[in-house]
């Protein structure tokens, strides 16, 4: 007979009541601001809105604040918040080209069209723990330098090797066909790489990071350079209806990767480089940089290549990049389980019972024949 | 920079219009209000009440590629019209509704002739100032930070 039992309303209310004041902390401190944490944590917010794919930085930094900054949690705020929203549409594709860029590297070309522009970053620096910042005060000159700025187009690197015919080039873009949207329909295997690109996007930063070393590492060979890195502001563009015509909504941060892998060649086709892409929100690079290597090596079969390793296997990978659908199964585990247990429990004991009597049963038996000997 | 006048053509006046909005977007929400409360208060009815929602960015493959869905970003737009029959749009990241329809507003009352010189004046110019100084800024800071790679000379000994 199964009971049904209800129980723990008190204990529930208790324990959100006692993490309010957890969080809190001690309250001679200063409470955090959402300005403090949209300004001061930006690479937190970065990495919350990306994998909670909502671009927000206000609604980040409440969820980081909210979460006590578990990230993962704040990620899975966002995307509950999303689910109250009405959808308005797409926007038109963002142009990274016409980005207002803040950094902007290539591993491949020193001397680059539009140059090599460091920006901001924690690269060449010694990694060692800056004690002036946790002194009172802003630890240091704040004053960045400035330059004249010379007008110089920055084309994609692989723009420039495009032009020589020395990389594949991007796929032809057919603008009426339809584009796959992981917040529509559930993912389905094979999944082309829309949706592949869109899964990775919103992918935990983490897992991405382990397969894309993983292929590093000799599971699944890309030989990748990182081709391009550019941060900075894109414009959103949506055609309004009412107008007739497309508004800017503004402008939004996102990390842009081209990594360089490998030769493809056929039959049909002269040898050339192929391709990764990553495109992030927000400056998070070591995320974007793995993404494109994950893209790259996800395309194993349209570049007629073997499959032998994880970060090649579509459905291993898209079913496991979101952190918010893989916490939701490894944290439910912490949910009552009593009834499947009693099941299990009954069914261990009856083994058990089984395995006794079946040993008693063949001790008995030796026993029994070695008398008769 | 707004270079339209009252006398352009209506295919100048939506590239007008679309210039106006993409700095109203974009404009800080409290210097808005300010400007926006300097105003005569205007007469209008709101056709479309401030609504966030939200728009799905997309990407390129390689850049340029077939689009696909990065994420999706909050928005919140406002339609209303004016007593003297204008209508003026807002669509901006965000979820500022006060902003939205101040917005709107400023768009309503730029499409009324005799208002226009005022709202480019006080509102439009003053706004796109700052929006293009502050990128300016931003290139400035990076450039600052570019390589200059210079060939190391072998020594003779």
């Amino acid at each position: 007979m199964y009971v049904a039992v209800k129980g723990g309303e008190k204990a529930i209310r208790n324990a959100h009541k006692l993490t309010a004041k957890r969080r809190r902390g001690d309250t001679s401190v200063p409470a955090l601001t959402l300005e403090q944490i949209a300004e001061q944590l930006s690479h937190a917010v970065a990495r919350v809105m990306g994998e909670g794919s909502l671009y927000d930085e206000t609604l980040a930094a409440l969820a980081i604040k909210q979460s006590r900054g578990d990230l993962i949690e704040a990620a899975f705020l966002m995307r509950a918040y999303r689910t109250t929203l009405p959808r308005f549409g797409y926007s038109q594709p963002v142009d990274t080209a016409k980005m207002l860029v803040e950094r902007r590297i290539s591993a491949t070309y020193k001397d680059l069209p539009g140059g090599q522009l460091l920006g901001p970053t924690f690269d060449y620096s010694h990694r060692l723990l800056d004690f002036a910042l946790a002194a009172e005060g802003e630890g240091g000159d704040l004053d960045a330098e400035t330059a004249p700025v010379e007008d110089e187009p920055m084309p994609r690197v692989t723009d420039l090797l495009g032009d020589e015919g020395l990389i594949e080039p991007d796929p032809a873009a057919d603008e009426n066909a339809p584009v796959g949207d992981l917040t529509r329909d559930p993912l389905s295997f094979p999944a082309d790489r829309d949706l592949r690109l869109q899964n990775l996007a919103r992918g935990d930063e983490g897992f991405l990071l382990a397969l894309a070393y993983s292929t590093q590492r000799g599971y699944g060979r890309t030989h990748p350079f990182a081709g391009e890195i550019r941060y900075g502001e894109v414009e959103v563009e949506f055609f309004a209806e009412e107008l007739g015509f497309a508004v800017t909504l503004g402008t939004i941060k996102v990390t842009e990767c081209q990594m360089i892998n490998q030769f493809s060649g056929s039959a049909k086709a002269p040898p050339a480089f192929t391709r990764g892409y990553g495109l992030v929100f927000g400056q998070v690079e070591r995320k974007a940089m793995s993404m494109a290597m994950v893209d790259r090596s996800l395309r194993w079969e349209e570049l007629g290549e073997e499959q032998v390793a994880p970060a090649q296997d579509g459905e291993f990978v898209l079913s496991h990049s979101d952190n918010i659908q893989a916490t939701g199964f490894v944290e439910h585990l912490k949910l009552p389980h009593y009834v499947d247990f009693q099941a299990e429990l009954d069914l261990v004991r009856r083994m058990r019972g089984e395995w006794f009597e079946k040993r008693a049963r063949e001790e008995a038996e030796t026993t029994a024949k070695e008398a008769a000997e | 920079m707004i270079e339209t006048t009252p006398s352009s053509t209506i295919a100048g006046d939506q590239a007008a219009r679309q210039k106006n909005l993409a700095i109203l977007a974009q404009a800080p929400a409290e210097i808005l209000d300010q400007k926006f409360n300097n105003l005569t208060p205007p007469h209008y009815e709101l056709v479309r009440q401030p609504e966030t929602g939200l728009v799905m960015v997309r990407g390129r493959m390689g850049g340029t590629g077939s689009p696909f869905n990065l994420g999706e970003v909050t928005v919140t737009r406002c339609v209303v019209r004016l007593d003297s029959g204008e209508t003026g749009s807002a669509y901006a990241l965000g979820r500022d509704k006060t902003k939205a329809l101040q917005s709107a507003v400023i768009d309503a009352l730029w499409q009324r002739g005799e208002m226009r010189a005022e709202i480019e004046a006080d509102i439009l110019r003053p706004l796109s100032n700052s929006q293009t100084e502050r990128k300016a800024t931003v290139r400035e800071e990076t450039e600052a930070t570019r390589v200059n790679f210079f060939t190391m000379v072998r020594g003779d000994n």
